[in-house]
């Protein structure tokens, strides 16, 4: 006779609010088979835990079924909880009353209607659940950082640090990100060159840290601990190895047109060019748009001048196949298109520029030589209009719902520096909110304010507009509560960041989930903050929310000490719902076997005892170690002799005559 | 089909005496001479009985499950006699592992399509006694006399779409039939019912399903069907209902059946010709046959051994199952 | 008395059986996702969490008609996209042979659905679950799997 128990929980107003608990728990309690029912303000707390523990010895339970938030959230915890109090932690079942339920019902007799029904499904399907043993997995000691930004090159340095390997994918041709095109980093002014590019040279010499630059991952198969990746190494055209990074290709190639990416478009680059002075790895790299040689078949003169005589117009993508125990995401940002935002005329005049624009236009190494020139006219502007928040906390729906937290800072910083150097620029913001929480970055802005004189006004632009040689900004100053019409020289937009329109493929292939705005989700927003609900899936940097650069280094470390964590270790505990065959029932037909992505079914000639029936057959034998419970084979077995462990045909039949009842 | 018959019953009878083979899978008479059923003959004496006529419709693969597994102590093979049709059956049964090839020997008959003792009946002739066949003609013995009947007109109904006179596996072969390929249409009444209105086609199985009386019969001639333990006999599956608590089986029986099948179903057409209840069942079979055809490419299962199968197989750019809805039709 | 009538038929009001398998990393999330971006859907759905859209025995979808479901949608990773590489591909052979069959037997196409929807995919979730139950309003209650076979 099983006895169950049931829990339900409040999580405080969040299921309490739409789901009528009591309700939940005298429902439970006239299931067959339940001998009790609580319900508690938070399961997953250590109270909570103590009352399913203490129930379970008290009331000798049998099997558990908690009413609370996604599986996905708690079920560990809960199977933790079981184990400690004595019960195998697999005799527990999750009705999902959160996500499913009560966050999405604003009525709460449906609410409620709907959470008992859920319930009793997890009753049903927990009388069927059988006590189960993990296996164990080896975990390959290698892991693979996807992005080679700040935060990449962060984690990969720790993990290298703590003796593991770890490849660095980068789509780019060079690693550095978006670091590497900033000029100065609040709140210390610090060269932003000067602090990164020693770490890219770090990167690049450790010997436990490989780089695949201008590559990107094609396929993710496997599992925590056993990932097989396969990384599509994009034709440079140029034998990395070979080529001395001496630039002399560079200088002769008669195709100057193509758009320089690292100067944000602002100038342009030969089609065969190394991204920057301090790219790493120091190598050039071809564009096929834009190369004569590739396009027409004439030209050559890049592999004329090169004595190194690394120039390969046959090159072609290479797929490197790689087994890692860990893989991190790193994928960054980019900012968003500002000309969305057409009431700023960005994509109208000129000298309406983005940010990170700004940054190349004040970069010693940027297109002007780090000389603030109008880029209509190149003369130098006497008044710069700074508009915060451009597709940040947008409700228009063209922008971001969310603030990108690092624009009001580097906005400071781009009005100090220029105060500073020209002193003659009148400098205005328009901002919504000031916000600078940060070790001394509140002070970093009053001084930009106090000091350099840059006026801070609060309110709105509604619209900009090139008249007479100059810009118009129509604004409303909110504290003076007038409007304002301002003339000036340059406008620079603070434009919102969004995740790397690559995250969302890549997170797909990781199967890493991802929120509605792109943004990787944690495994839990405050507690888990680095990993992503998928094992062995680690987020580092802006791919999981915007965040500065101090902040993204210290997430890279917390990413990577997670990742060392995982492969410090020599075995992992597997999932042990995996398939097993009954022989007595199995036909030998292999149709299992034909289905199975792992390989994990083979056929052996058994002597069986069927009812005193003594034959040898040939009968199915899953390999538990290779099995990962997909249930394919279990669908093509005609005669049912192959079956999913907790996740049975009659466990999974029961929930659905719950369902229906 | 009576000089092939004569040719096939010496032959056998020489291969069982040289001692080739020792057991002997073929047909005996039944009550009624019409009754030709499934036998197994051990002896040379006892294939006085064994007979190859046109009421020899039934399919002897299935029976090598079980046969092909020699006693020990047994040398010399099993003999099975295989009309072209079976022979599909075999293979897909080699490809499932469920016989031991190097076991048997098959005598690969020649087959002019058999006959439906029940049409013939329905075309009047009664006081039946006996039957001979000779060049498209059944002459019927009655007791008020013969009478003589088109074989065409009286074909059991897999005959009628027979899929062809090639035996696609054998060991020896004793046939006189030249191939013309295959008669007839086989998807029309699949076609027929797609032509329908959904109301109406579910008029026409709700009537038809519901002549059924759980007999097994077509679950016992199949020769997809030859699981060792049925789902529906095993009590640990969740849906068998021995003791009749729960409706599922009785409703779905037919409708799992046919999926458990499809893409092994060789088309041979046993399930229909042996319903009591002369329910069509292979109109299952032949839509699933036919819409694997349409969505994944020409398949015939146990064209060849170890194909295989449409369910068990994929491609990355297969049709998505909205397909059903979005298609013409009713 | 007519309030009395008027009660009974809100009471007797017909609402919807809907079963919705997820597979556990791709659209079991996305209905997490769902409902942690409280985007509503009705709460006719119930969902039944997998391992994997190809652990969907064709069974487990005639079990829940014959026992009254009024639809049964089936959610897995997008093809390509399987955490277990393939089986979303399985699923959808066998899913689009079934439908046809429930088709050919005269249960409306409406009432099954295959749906790909990833993790990051809860706007698609909630979409495609209003979507399908109110295709199933319209269609109305499903009598007819469990009609298919009088024993009578």
């Amino acid at each position: 006779m099983q006895r169950i128990g049931v829990f339900v929980c409040w999580c405080g107003s969040n299921i309490a609010a739409t789901v009528d608990v009591d309700r939940v728990v005298a429902e439970a309690k006239v299931q067959p088979n339940v001998v009790f029912a609580q319900d508690y303000q938070y399961m997953c707390s250590e109270a909570g835990q103590g009352i399913i523990r203490n129930a379970i010895a008290e009331h000798k339970l049998t099997g558990v079924v908690v009413c609370s938030c996604s599986p996905r959230m708690h079920e560990n915890t809960f199977r933790k909880a079981a184990e400690r109090a004595g019960l195998n932690p697999y005799m527990v079942e999750i009705a999902n009353i959160r996500e499913h339920c009560s966050w999405i019902h604003k009525d709460k007799e449906e609410g409620t209607e709907k959470a008992c029904v859920l319930m009793r499904a997890a009753v049903a399907k927990v009388l069927l659940n059988a006590p189960l043993k993990a296996g164990e997995s080896k975990v390959t000691k290698r892991a693979l950082v996807i992005g080679g930004g700040i935060a990449g090159i962060q984690t990969a340095l720790d993990i290298a640090d703590a003796g593991f390997e770890v490849d660095i994918v980068e789509k780019r041709a060079t690693i550095g990100g978006r670091m590497a095109q900033l000029d100065k980093t609040f709140p210390t002014l610090d060269c932003s060159a000067c602090i990164l590019t020693p770490k890219m040279v770090e990167a690049a010499a450790n010997e436990k840290v490989k780089l695949y630059t201008y590559s990107e991952v094609e396929s993710v198969g496997g599992f925590v601990g056993n990932f097989h990746v396969k990384i599509r190494k994009k034709a440079r055209f140029v034998k990395e190895d070979i080529c001395t990074g001496c630039g002399a290709c560079m200088a002769k190639c008669p195709s100057k047109k193509g758009l320089n990416e690292f100067n944000m478009n602002l100038n342009n680059r030969p089609a065969i060019y190394i991204p920057f002075a301090q790219a790493i790895p120091n190598v050039a790299v071809i564009d096929p748009e834009q190369c004569i040689k590739l396009k027409t078949g004439k030209c050559g003169l890049c592999e004329k001048v090169c004595t190194a005589g690394a120039i390969d117009y046959k090159q072609q993508d290479e797929i490197i196949e790689e087994e890692y125990g860990a893989i991190v995401m790193a994928t960054g940002f980019q900012p968003i298109d500002a000309s969305k935002f057409d009431e700023y005329s960005y994509s109208t005049c000129p000298d309406v520029v983005t940010s990170l624009e700004l940054e190349r236009l004040m970069n010693a190494a940027g297109p002007t030589g780090g000389v603030l020139l109008k880029p209509s006219d190149k003369t130098h502007p006497k008044s710069i209009t700074f508009i915060q928040c451009v597709g940040s906390r947008d409700v228009s729906g063209r922008g971001k719902c969310y603030c990108s937290k690092i624009c009001c800072m580097y906005t400071a910083k781009h009005a100090m520096l220029i105060r500073d150097k020209y002193p003659d620029v009148e400098v205005h913001v328009f901002y919504i909110d000031v916000r600078t929480p940060g070790k001394n970055f509140d002070e970093f802005y009053r001084r930009a304010v106090e000091q350099y004189d840059v006026d801070y006004i609060k309110g709105q632009v509604g619209k900009v507009y090139e008249e007479d040689g100059h810009l118009v900004v129509q604004g409303v100053d909110l504290i003076a509560n007038e409007q304002i019409i301002l003339n000036t020289d340059m406008v620079v937009l603070a434009t919102a960041i969004e995740p790397d329109p690559t995250a969302r493929k890549v997170a797909s292939m990781l199967t890493a989930s991802i929120d509605t705005n792109d943004f990787i989700t944690e495994a839990h927003p405050k507690l888990r903050p680095v990993e992503s609900p998928t094992a062995g899936i680690f987020l580092s940097g802006v791919c999981q929310g915007p965040k500065d650069i101090p902040e993204t280094v210290s997430q890279a470390g917390a990413a990577a000490a997670k990742v060392i964590g995982l492969l410090a270790k020599d075995k992992l505990l597997t999932n042990p719902c995996v398939s097993h065959s009954n022989e007595l029932l199995c036909n030998g037909c292999s149709c299992c076997e034909k289905v199975c992505p792992y390989g994990a079914i083979g056929y052996e000639d058994k002597l069986i005892n069927d009812h005193g029936v003594r034959e040898t057959r040939r009968v199915c034998v899953v390999n538990e170690a290779l099995c990962q419970g997909c249930g394919a084979c279990t669908v093509v077995c005609p005669s049912g002799a192959m079956d999913l462990k907790g996740f049975s045909n009659k466990q999974i039949m029961a929930e659905v005559d719950a369902i229906c009842r | 089909m009576q000089r092939v018959s004569a040719k096939v019953l010496e032959r056998v009878r020489q291969l069982m005496a040289d001692g080739t083979v020792a057991k002997v899978v073929g047909w005996k008479k039944g009550e009624f001479f019409y009754d030709c059923a499934p036998s197994v003959f051990e002896t040379v004496e006892s294939l006085d009985d064994l007979v190859y006529d046109s009421f020899c419709a039934s399919n002897l693969s299935k029976y090598m499950i079980k046969n092909s597994v020699l006693p020990e102590g047994q040398t010399g093979k099993v003999l099975v006699l295989l009309k072209p049709c079976d022979t599909y059956s075999f293979n897909q049964l080699l490809t499932e592992h469920r016989i031991q090839r190097d076991n048997v020997y098959i005598l690969g008959v020649g087959c002019e399509g058999m006959v439906d003792i029940e049409k013939v009946k329905a075309q009047g002739v009664k006081g039946i006694i006996g039957a001979s066949e000779k060049d498209g003609i059944l002459t019927v013995e009655t007791v008020y006399g013969n009478k003589d009947v088109a074989v065409r007109d009286v074909l059991v109904n897999k005959c009628e779409t027979c899929k062809g006179k090639t035996h696609v596996i054998y060991d020896e072969l004793i046939s006189e039939n030249e191939d013309e390929g295959p008669a007839g249409d086989r998807f029309e009444g699949v076609r027929a019912l797609e032509a329908m209105t959904s109301e109406e086609r579910f008029a026409f199985w709700k009537a038809e399903l519901s002549k059924c009386i759980r007999c097994n019969a077509c679950r016992n001639a199949c020769p997809a069907c030859s699981c060792r333990k049925c789902v529906f006999d095993n009590n640990a599956s969740g849906i068998a209902s021995k003791a009749n608590t729960d409706s599922f089986e009785e409703k779905m029986f037919h409708i799992i059946r046919a999926f458990h099948v499809a893409g092994r179903c060789t088309d041979c057409g046993e399930c229909t010709r042996v319903c009591p209840q002369g329910i069509p069942l292979h109109l299952f079979n032949r839509k699933y046959i036919k819409d694997i055809n349409e969505f994944y490419g020409d398949y015939s299962a146990g064209e060849t051994a170890g194909q295989r199968g449409p369910l068990i197989n994929f491609t990355l750019n297969d049709v998505e199952p909205q397909i059903v809805s979005d298609r013409e039709g009713n | 008395m007519p309030m009395n009538e008027a009660n009974q038929e809100v009471k007797k009001e017909w609402k919807p059986k809907i079963v919705a398998f997820c597979c556990n990393w791709c659209s079991y999330a996305g209905a997490d996702l769902a409902g942690s971006s409280r985007l509503v859907y009705p709460a006719d759905v119930k969902i039944i969490r997998v391992p994997c859209s190809c652990r969907v025995n064709p069974m487990f979808i005639l079990r829940a008609f014959e026992k009254g479901a009024d639809g049964v949608i089936l959610c897995g990773c997008h093809p390509g996209d399987c955490h277990y590489s393939t089986g979303n591909y399985y699923t959808r052979r066998r899913m689009t042979l079934l439908f046809s069959m429930l088709d050919y037997i005269g249960v409306e196409k409406g009432r099954t659905r295959v749906e790909w929807v990833s993790a990051a995919e809860g706007v698609k979730f909630s979409t495609v679950m209003n979507n399908f139950v109110s295709k199933i309003y319209e269609l109305g209650e499903n009598v007819k799997v469990g009609d298919l076979r009088c024993k009578e």
